[in-house]
């Protein structure tokens, strides 16, 4: 027996408040999108609760710290050439997340196209960026520890700033590299062709992932390094 | 089902973006190297900071194409941070108060 037809066929053409009113009531699924990428954007919405809780956190010891806190400004400063550059290491290390974002974006428009050896070469470079950040923020912690920098206390002022230094870059660091071992299993199967049947909806998810990981940066950059 | 309708833009507006975003650290990396100082200085960062954030969520992510079912679903929630915020932010100063009226006595 042939399964019966859906009462109202499932369309998501239909625009704004009324389309979303028809997509959430409708006898259909809600969301028009394959399963995996709703629930990636799910899980980068609980993301993003876990690293505003961090962020508020680090707000609210910084505001209630007695001490002055440390001046961020010089301490990630770096001396290249004879040359005092403030927060040098911290906009590279941007700079490289941001193109690392762009590739990314490339390689899902790629993987959409059918195009599996472009979409390799951009998720590898990716890969390839987002392991030299890691490399660069290891630098810059081993750089801070031998500066005198613990949870408990530091040089320079507050001692809240090593707590949430470490506790937020930390897990953000975490979470690249989280990102690059993921985007290394993914390439490896757009290059194998396991994908070539189900859709490369998977290169769309796994670059969810990676912008939402360069989204919490913009945020760690303002907050942390700047304010 | 299958997402490749709507899904295909020029790759220009991948270079595009990722340009702006080079701008925009370039600029909020200039207020810190310049030192600017005070309001000026947190509302540019904050500026900055939501225009890289926007583009990032609306254009790499593909945020602005999705449907409104979706954009609500994760829009909304957010407004629970905005009350945390809040409230940090009241318990932020209230501690900070407590500690120089009970601390500071030397």
């Amino acid at each position: 027996m042939k399964p019966a037809e859906p009462l109202v066929t499932s369309d998501y053409t239909e625009p704004g408040v009324s389309g979303m009113v028809r997509d959430w009531g409708a006898d259909k699924q809600a969301f028009d999108m394959p399963w995996g990428k709703l629930m990636m954007w799910i899980f980068l919405l609980s993301d993003t609760f876990i690293f505003s809780i961090f962020l508020t956190g680090y707000m609210n010891v910084r505001l209630s710290a007695t001490d002055t806190w440390p001046p961020a400004s010089e301490i990630f400063a770096l001396t290249v050439g004879g040359v005092y550059l403030p927060l040098l290491l911290i906009a590279i290390m941007t700079f490289i997340l941001i193109t690392s974002s762009g590739t990314m974006a490339m390689a899902v428009n790629y993987a959409y196209r059918g195009d599996r050896r472009r979409t390799v070469i951009l998720m590898i470079a990716t890969a390839v960026l987002g392991a030299s950040f890691v490399g660069l923020q290891a630098f810059e912690w081993s750089k801070l520890i031998h500066d005198g920098v613990r949870p408990w206390g530091n040089p320079w002022g507050a001692a809240q700033f090593g707590s949430t230094f470490f506790m937020i870059t930390g897990f953000h660091g975490l979470h690249v590299s989280a990102g690059v071992i993921y985007l290394a299993i993914i390439a490896r199967k757009v290059a194998r062709g396991d994908y070539e049947k189900k859709g490369y909806a998977i290169v769309e998810i796994t670059g969810l992932y990676w912008h939402f990981v360069d989204l919490v940066w913009v945020f760690i950059f303002a907050f942390f390094y700047l304010w | 089902m299958s997402d490749t309708a709507g899904e295909q833009h020029p790759i220009g507006i991948y270079l595009k973006i990722w340009l702006l975003l080079f701008v925009l650290s370039a600029f909020s990396y200039m207020v810190d190297y310049f030192h600017v100082q005070g309001y000026l200085r947190w509302t540019l960062i904050i500026t900055f900071m939501l225009l890289k954030a926007g583009l990032i969520v609306s254009i790499f992510m593909h945020f602005q194409w999705e449907r409104l079912a979706l954009k609500y679903t994760l829009l909304l929630p957010t407004l629970a941070i905005m009350v945390l915020i809040g409230l940090m932010l009241i318990e932020g100063d209230y501690t900070f108060a407590t500690r120089h009226a009970f601390f500071d006595r030397g």
